[in-house]
């Protein structure tokens, strides 16, 4: 039951991008079509869980038994980097379409400050393994979700008149902010 | 411009290794100076959270108000757990002395009866059970209605609403609405029912441990 | 370059936030008020200012396909070094920042400004190229805080002056970021257009 809890927050009430304000750098890039969301989905929804899991198994059987805990940063995002590299040289070995799709996302997913604020939240939050991995695939899903509704509002908001100042980003930016307002109302479904 | 080292394995790994030792010896440098300020920062904060409810200060002129009980022992470090008077879990009691004598009593309380689940209350009592004030400590609700908790309910201009220096014995600790005396914030009705939900499971708990006189 | 147009690009013409749109998450994260927005554009300064004069100092000696593994180490370092600061001297202002003072180390101004500048220029024009995009950022999420407070709040600067009520609270939520930022850089670019 607790990990339905975890999952309905991280993808609605706690959104990852549009509550907590991580990953928007990707989110402003990449989602004016749909179809490039997508492809960012399944790259972030892959490397977040494998990187949450991986952080996770660092920080408790590695970090906190030498008492080295403020190494937590840098062995992080090391490791963050290093799994992305991996992951790409993997993927072109043994799925060359999926790398065609994806690749040129991976590498913009190593400062996506969404996959390093997960791997910090699972800590601070104190979950164990098993809730740490629900609730990355979670905030992946979450990402996407809010990514590609965007997407689409985007396509749309493409096509319409915008006052001259606010083309581009300015109105991108308040579409997101009407967009955030409406995932406020998911408050106290948990 | 002096030429760049070149990439071979060796230099790699090499350069890689004395950057990542410097990396790790400055580092653990800085911890060791600052292990000690940040412990005595968390553990200042606790004791301010004890302090803020049993000799409240006036936030203008920081100075003492009269309702304020003088201690002076470690509450922290005296602290013990009592299980609440409901049994769904225990609280954490700090008590305030003055020599040897018990003069007032923190509890960490806490409800998940809020709008958004947990709201954590520290409240401070007085020996008799009468509430010398509280300090919100953690909660999720919705800004501009729930958070108003932290200064609805100790506002001494409006006695309505008010629970500094009432008494949970002869002053119900509910909403008006469910037949209590305390007047909830307006349009948030939830919010306002686990406060003091969290209010009365802390007096209750003292009172099953008998420790009022 | 010389060194004034070095400095002042950070703060007008090529402003990290307003106009290289980098460094999003912490810009809409920590500007809730003023004081928060100063505090994380100077920590970020801080460690802009630090890994670039680093950078620029050894970037002769890193072969050049472990530089993004060096640099991400020297980056992380001081990261970590003004986040155990931070905690220790300025306990509450950490605990407003939270999250994304370790997130720092992500920020594309720290990393893209030592790819793109510190590994190619000498060490004081990295240093004066840290001061000004680090100063940049601070004015940018000073901006952005001051506005957010002052709307959503009713204060500045912590000095609160519209009374015991309450200003519109959409703007101190996850909406009035984008909303207000979006506002800003509209306006901007008026004024650049213009």
């Amino acid at each position: 039951m607790e990990y339905f809890v975890i999952v309905i927050g991280a993808i609605f009430v706690n959104n990852i991008l549009l509550a907590k304000f991580l990953g928007v750098c990707p989110f402003l890039g990449v989602s004016n079509k749909i179809s490039t969301s997508v492809g960012m989905t399944g790259a972030v929804i892959f490397v977040m869980t494998i990187a949450t899991i991986v952080t996770w198994l660092i920080y408790n059987y590695l970090l906190v038994p030498l008492d080295i805990k403020y190494l937590r940063t840098i062995s992080f995002i090391l490791v963050i980097a290093a799994l992305v590299q991996m992951v790409e040289i993997i993927l072109k070995k043994v799925s060359p379409s999926l790398y065609q799709a994806l690749g040129v996302f991976l590498p913009l997913i190593t400062t996506n400050c969404a996959v390093l604020g997960v791997a910090l939240l699972v800590i601070d939050n104190d979950m164990n393994l098993m809730q740490s991995s629900v609730f990355a695939v979670a905030n992946g899903v979450g990402f996407g979700l809010a990514l590609i509704i965007f997407a689409g509002l985007r396509e749309h908001l493409d096509l319409m008149n915008v006052p001259k100042g606010m083309k581009g980003i300015p109105a991108a930016l308040v579409t997101a902010g009407i967009l955030a307002m409406a995932f406020m109302g998911f408050t106290g479904m948990v | 411009m002096a030429k760049k080292l070149e990439s071979t394995f060796i230099n790699m790994v090499i350069v890689l290794t004395i950057v990542s030792l410097v990396a790790a010896y400055s580092l653990a440098s800085v911890f060791n100076i600052t292990k000690e300020p940040i412990a005595k920062a968390a553990l200042n904060k606790k004791l301010q959270a004890i302090e803020q409810v049993i000799a409240p200060k006036d936030l203008k002129t920081n100075k003492v108000l009269p309702t304020a009980i003088d201690y002076d022992n470690d509450p922290f470090k005296d602290m013990y757990k009592l299980p609440a008077y409901d049994g769904l879990d225990t609280l954490e009691i700090y008590p305030a002395k003055k020599g040897d004598k018990v003069v007032a009593y923190a509890v960490k309380s806490m409800t998940m009866m809020g709008f958004s689940g947990l709201i954590e209350v520290m409240v401070g009592f007085k020996t008799d059970g009468t509430i010398i004030t509280y300090s919100v400590l953690k909660h999720a609700e919705t800004p501009g209605l729930g958070t108003k908790m932290a200064t609805w309910f100790n506002n001494e201009a409006k006695p309505a609403r008010c629970v500094d220096g009432k008494n949970p014995k002869t002053t119900k600790m509910a909403v008006s609405k469910d037949g209590g005396d305390i007047d909830a914030i307006t349009a948030a009705t939830i919010s306002s029912r686990a406060f003091l939900d969290a209010i009365d499971r802390a007096y209750k708990t003292l009172e099953k441990g008998g420790k009022y006189e | 370059m010389n060194n004034w147009a070095n400095f002042t690009k950070g703060f007008i013409k090529e402003n990290p936030v307003f106009v290289l749109l980098l460094g999003m998450c912490p810009t809409l994260g920590t500007t809730t008020s003023a004081i928060n927005g100063a505090g994380m554009g100077l920590a970020t300064a801080f460690v802009l200012i630090m890994s670039n004069l680093v950078i620029s100092s050894v970037k002769n000696f890193i072969p050049d396909k472990v530089r993004i593994p060096a640099f991400i180490v020297i980056i992380a370092s001081f990261v970590t070094i003004v986040d155990l600061l931070m905690n220790a001297y300025l306990p509450a202002l950490h605990e407003q920042l939270g999250l994304f003072i370790p997130l720092i180390v992500v920020n594309c101004i720290v990393l893209g400004r030592a790819e793109s500048f510190a590994s190619k220029n000498g060490v004081w024009a990295s240093i004066v190229d840290g001061l000004g995009m680090g100063l940049g950022f601070t004015f940018a999420l000073v901006l952005l805080g001051g506005a957010r407070e002052i709307l959503g709040s009713g204060s500045i600067f912590n000095y609160k002056f519209i009374g015991d009520n309450d200003g519109m609270l959409v703007f101190i939520l996850a909406p009035g970021a984008f909303i207000a930022l979006g506002y800003i850089i509209a306006i901007i670019n008026k004024f650049k257009k213009a």
